[in-house]
C-alpha cells in the first residue's frame, strides 16, 4: 500500500515539474572551450526550423520566408550586404556605375563553378534577368526590374545593365540569386518554369550548401559545398524542420531538436531565463527590416490637418507601447529607416510623450470644446474615429488598444476593429476606406521609399494608401533614387526624413528587435546591425562539441 | 442523383471561397513594397481578372477530365500532386487511430452495458467523458511538456527524426513508431467517448431482447450470448457511424497536425484557404464531398445487407 502511494506522488511530482516550467536535467559535461582559444573545425550538423515548408527553390518565383532562408545557403546574388549593411561583391568582383547612372557593369569573380560543375558565365546572369522579367514567370519582383533596358554580356565575365533612367535600387535588386541558363532555360523558354526539378528535388545555386533531399512538408538537407568560392563552410550538413507551430518549435528548442529559434519578447525575456536554457543557447538581438506605424487617412479633413497629426505623436508614448507590447525589445523609430543604416539620421523633429502640448495643437486646430462624454467637438461633431488592424496579429492588437486608451485621455473616441489581413488589404487598404490604420512597412537594403511617400503613387492599388503629398518631400524622393552616388543620396534621404517628421503622416512607432537563439555549441558568431546570419559559412562546433556525427 | 448533387456542392464552394475578400495574389509580398508592385501582372497571369461565372466553367470544364489544375502559391504544383503528398500521412494517422480506439471503446461500452451502474462503469464514464471535454491542443502541448521535454522519453513533433536517413534500419522504424505516439494519444483519448457510449446504449437495447433470453435460458455460456449473439447485433450501429466518418479519415485534424507538425491534409487545407489557394481548396472539397456522398450511399446499402427488414420491406 505505501509503495503505491509513493508511485503515485512521484507521477504527481513529475507532472507537476512538467506544469511548473522547470528545467531538464543538462546532458552536456564536455569541457567548453572559451571563444578566443576554439579551433575552427569541419563537421557536426545545424538543425534550424521554419513555420512553412518551401514553396519552390527556384527564387525567382518565391515570396515566402522558407524558401528564402533555404535558397540563401543555395545560391548567391552578384551583390550582398557585409556586416554593416554596406554592398559587397558576392558573385560579382567589383562593379561601377557610368557617370550618368545609367550603365551599372559587373566584373564577375572568376573560376565560380554552379554544383554540378558548370562554369558562372556572364550569360547564367542575362538569363536570369530574362526569366525574371518573362511574362510568363510570375515573380513577384518585377517591379525592380522595370526601368532597366537591357543586359548585355560582355564575354564571361562581364555584364553591363543598361537603365532607360538612373535608378537608385539598381544596385540592391542585383542581390538576386542567380539561376543555372543551362538547366532551367528550355523551360523558362517553354513558359513552364515552374514545372522544372529544380523546384523541389534539384536546385543548383553557386552557393556555400548543396541540396541533398527533401520530404515534403517536414524537412530539407543541405550539405557543404566543398568547391565554394569562398571556402568550404565549417558546419558539414543543415537540417530544416518544417513546424508549423511557433509553441511547438520552442518546446523542441528546450527539448534540443533545434539549434536555432526566434524567440517572440516573452519567450526571450520571461521564458527563457534559467541556467539550463541559458548554458544550451545564446541569444542575440538586432533591429529587424520593418517598423510598425500607426497611420491615417489624410483625405479625412481631420487629419489631413498638421497639428491634429502632431498631437496623436505627442500623445503616443512610444516608449509605453515598446516597453507594453514587446517587453522594450525594440527600437524607436523617428522615421521610415532602420537605425544604423547609412540613410537614418535622428536629427529630426521628435515627439516625446507631452499631453499639454497635445492639447494645445488640438485647441490651435479648433478641437476645443467636449461633449457630455468628455469628447472634443468642432463643428457639432465629437472627434471619433475607426482604428484598423489586421487579425492574427497580437502585437498590433495590443498597440491599438493603447493608442485607444492614450487618446481618450486626449478626448478622442477610438473604435478598434480587427480584420482577417486579405480582406482589410482588399476592402480597406486599397479601398482606401479607412480611417486610421496600424500596420507596418518592411525596409530594404536601399533607401529609396518613391512608392510609399511620393504624391504619385496614391491610385487605387498603388501603396502610398495615406495619401500623403508634400512637393518637397516628392522632390527628395525624385532626386534620391535618380542618384547612383551615396553620398549625394545621404542629403535627400536626410531631408525627407525631416520633412515626413515634420508632416508627421504616420506616427512611426518602432523597429522591433530580431530575437534569434543560437545553440552554445556553435562558435564564429558575430552580432552586427545585419543580424547573424551574414557570415554563416564561418560559423562551426569544436571537434569536442559535435553533436551530430552520423552519416 | 449524385453527380447533379456533387455539382451543387462544387457551386456553392466556388462562391463561397470566391465573396471571401482578397485573392491570392492580395497575400504576396505583405509589407514588402517591391512585390507588391507586381499585383496586377500576376493577377492577370492566374485568370482572376475574368468574370466568376467564366472561371468557374472553366474549372469545371478541366475537373470532367479530372484536371484540378494547379496551386497559386509560388510552387505552382498540380494540385492532385499535393494531395497525393499529404494523403497517406493522415490515412495512416486516422486509420490507426480509429482502430485503436474500437479496439478500446467496444469493450468498455460492452462491459459498461452488462455492468450497468458498476463501477467499472461508472469510472469509465467519466475517463471517457474527460477525454470528450479535454481540448486536444491543451493535452498535446502538456504531454509534450512532460514526455518531450523533461521525461525525454517521446519525439514531440514531425514523423521522422532530423537525422533519419543515418540511422540503421530498424532504429528507423522505431523512431517513426515513437513519433506517431502522442499525436495518435491525443486524438485516440478525445474520440474514445461516442463509440464506447454508442455501443453501450446499442448493448443495452440488445441484451433486454427475448431473444438474448432465450439464449441464455437454452444454457449457453454467458460469454457466448453476450459475445456472439448480442455483440453482433449491437455492432450495427457503429458499423454505420463507421461508414460516414469515412470522409474524416481523410480530412485530418487541423489541430493534431498543427501541433505535432505532421503534414497531413487538414494543415494543406488551411493553410491553403489562408492564401486563397482557390485551386487546392477546391480540389480537397471536391474529393471530401465525393467521399461523403460515396459514404452516404454505402451506408444504406450496408443498412439492407445488416437488416433484413429493410430488404424485405423494399421488396414489397
Amino acid at each position: 500500500m505505501s509503495l503505491r502511494i509513493r508511485g503515485r506522488r512521484a507521477i504527481g511530482v513529475a507532472l507537476l515539474a512538467a506544469l511548473a516550467g522547470g528545467c531538464a536535467a543538462d546532458g552536456d559535461t564536455a569541457e567548453r572551450p572559451t571563444v578566443a582559444n576554439a579551433t575552427p573545425a569541419y563537421g557536426d550538423t545545424y538543425i534550424d526550423s521554419l513555420l512553412g515548408d518551401i514553396s519552390s527553390l527556384v527564387p525567382t518565383v518565391t515570396s515566402d520566408g522558407s524558401s528564402h532562408a533555404v535558397g540563401s545557403l543555395i545560391y548567391n546574388g552578384l551583390v550582398r550586404y557585409d556586416r554593416n549593411l554596406a554592398p559587397e561583391g558576392d558573385l560579382a568582383e567589383s562593379w561601377s556605375f557610368s557617370p550618368d547612372c545609367r550603365r551599372l557593369t559587373f566584373r564577375l569573380r572568376p573560376g565560380v563553378k554552379w554544383h554540378d560543375g558548370a562554369a558562372f558565365t556572364a550569360d547564367d546572369v542575362v538569363f536570369t534577368w530574362q526569366t525574371i522579367v518573362d511574362a510568363r514567370v510570375p515573380s513577384p519582383y518585377k517591379a525592380d526590374y522595370g526601368d532597366v533596358e537591357r543586359v548585355e554580356a560582355d564575354g564571361p565575365g562581364v555584364v553591363h545593365v543598361y537603365y532607360r533612367h538612373p535608378y537608385a535600387k539598381a544596385l540592391a535588386s542585383w542581390g538576386t540569386w542567380m539561376l543555372p541558363r543551362h538547366l532551367l532555360e528550355s523551360y523558362v523558354r517553354e513558359g513552364r518554369i515552374r514545372e522544372a526539378p529544380q523546384n523541389w528535388n534539384a536546385p543548383i545555386g553557386t552557393g556555400p550548401y548543396r541540396f541533398v533531399s527533401r520530404r515534403a512538408g517536414e524537412r530539407i538537407v543541405l550539405v557543404a559545398n566543398p568547391d565554394y568560392w569562398e571556402g568550404k563552410p565549417n558546419l558539414s550538413r543543415v537540417v530544416y524542420r518544417v513546424i508549423p507551430s511557433q509553441a511547438t518549435t520552442f518546446l523542441e528548442l528546450k527539448a534540443k531538436g533545434v539549434d536555432s529559434a526566434s524567440l517572440t519578447a516573452l519567450q526571450y525575456k520571461r521564458q527563457t531565463d534559467y541556467p539550463a536554457f541559458k548554458r544550451a543557447y545564446n541569444k542575440y538581438d538586432y533591429p529587424s527590416n520593418s517598423y510598425t506605424y500607426v497611420g491615417f487617412n489624410l483625405k479625412d479633413p481631420r487629419f489631413a490637418d498638421k497639428r491634429v497629426r502632431q498631437a496623436f505623436a505627442y500623445a503616443i508614448n512610444k516608449r509605453e507601447i515598446i516597453d507594453g507590447v514587446i517587453l522594450g525589445m525594440g527600437r524607436e523609430a523617428t522615421g521610415p529607416y532602420k537605425p544604423g543604416s547609412w540613410a537614418y539620421t535622428d536629427e529630426v523633429k521628435k515627439y516625446p510623450y507631452d499631453l499639454d502640448k497635445a492639447r494645445r495643437l488640438l485647441a490651435d486646430a479648433g478641437w476645443k470644446d467636449r461633449d457630455a462624454d468628455g469628447l472634443l467637438v468642432k463643428d457639432g461633431k465629437p472627434f471619433t474615429f475607426e482604428l484598423l488592424t489586421n487579425q492574427g496579429n497580437d502585437e498590433r492588437k495590443k498597440i491599438a488598444e493603447i493608442v485607444q486608451s492614450e487618446l481618450r485621455e486626449l478626448g478622442v473616441g477610438v473604435e478598434i476593429r480587427i480584420i482577417e489581413w486579405a480582406a482589410l488589404l482588399k476592402e480597406y487598404i486599397r479601398k482606401r476606406r479607412f480611417e486610421a490604420i496600424v500596420l507596418g512597412w518592411g525596409t530594404g537594403f536601399d533607401p529609396d521609399q518613391y512608392v510609399i511617400w511620393h504624391s504619385s503613387q496614391t491610385g487605387p492599388d498603388q501603396m502610398n494608401h495615406i495619401g500623403y503629398a508634400n512637393p518637397e518631400a516628392d522632390e527628395m524622393l525624385e532626386r534620391g533614387r535618380a542618384s547612383c552616388v551615396q553620398s549625394e543620396r545621404v542629403r535627400y534621404y536626410r531631408r525627407l526624413q525631416e520633412i515626413l517628421a515634420e508632416d508627421e503622416p504616420l506616427v512611426f512607432l518602432y523597429f522591433r528587435d530580431a530575437l534569434p537563439v543560437v545553440s552554445s555549441r556553435i562558435y564564429g558568431i558575430e552580432p552586427s546591425p545585419n543580424g547573424i546570419t551574414f557570415n554563416f559559412t564561418k560559423w562551426f562546433v569544436p571537434k569536442q562539441l559535435q553533436r551530430y556525427t552520423a552519416g | 442523383m449524385a453527380i447533379p448533387l456533387l455539382i451543387g456542392i462544387t457551386f456553392i464552394s466556388f462562391l463561397v471561397i470566391h465573396l471571401a475578400p482578397g485573392d491570392p495574389t492580395e497575400l504576396i509580398g505583405g509589407d514588402d513594397p517591391v512585390q507588391l508592385q507586381s499585383i496586377e501582372q500576376l493577377r492577370k497571369l492566374y485568370g482572376l481578372d475574368q468574370p466568376m461565372h467564366v472561371q468557374y466553367l472553366g474549372w469545371l470544364k478541366r475537373v470532367a477530365f479530372l484536371d484540378f489544375g494547379r496551386s497559386f502559391q509560388p510552387d505552382g504544383r498540380p494540385v492532385l500532386d499535393k494531395i497525393r503528398e499529404r494523403l497517406p500521412v493522415t490515412l495512416l494517422l486516422n486509420l490507426i487511430e480509429m482502430t485503436i480506439i474500437l479496439m478500446i471503446a467496444i469493450p468498455i461500452g460492452v462491459r459498461s452495458a452488462t455492468h450497468q451502474y458498476s463501477a467499472f462503469d461508472k469510472i469509465t464514464t467519466l475517463f471517457v467523458f474527460v477525454g470528450f471535454a479535454t481540448p486536444d491542443f491543451w493535452l498535446a502541448v502538456l504531454l509534450q511538456i512532460l514526455f518531450g521535454v523533461h521525461l525525454g522519453w517521446l519525439p514531440m513533433s514531425q514523423l521522422r527524426n532530423p537525422m533519419w536517413e543515418y540511422l540503421p534500419f530498424w532504429k528507423q522504424q522505431w523512431d517513426f513508431v515513437s513519433h506517431l505516439v502522442l499525436p495518435i494519444g491525443v486524438a485516440t483519448f478525445g474520440g474514445l467517448a461516442g463509440f464506447s457510449r454508442y455501443m453501450r446504449q446499442s448493448m443495452l437495447e440488445v441484451i433486454r431482447q427475448d431473444y438474448i433470453q432465450s439464449a441464455r435460458a437454452k444454457g449457453l455460456d454467458e460469454r457466448k450470448v453476450i459475445g456472439k449473439h448480442a455483440l453482433r447485433n449491437a455492432l450495427m450501429p457503429i458499423v454505420t457511424i463507421l461508414g460516414l466518418s469515412l470522409p474524416g479519415l481523410i480530412g485530418g485534424s487541423v489541430i493534431v497536425e498543427t501541433i505535432f507538425a505532421i503534414p497531413g491534409m487538414g494543415l494543406l487545407m488551411v493553410q491553403s484557404v489562408f492564401a486563397r489557394d482557390y485551386p487546392v481548396i477546391m480540389g480537397n472539397l471536391v474529393i471530401v464531398a465525393t467521399l461523403t456522398l460515396v459514404a452516404n450511399l454505402v451506408a444504406d446499402l450496408a443498412y439492407g445487407l445488416v437488416d433484413p427488414r429493410i430488404r424485405v420491406g423494399r421488396r414489397r
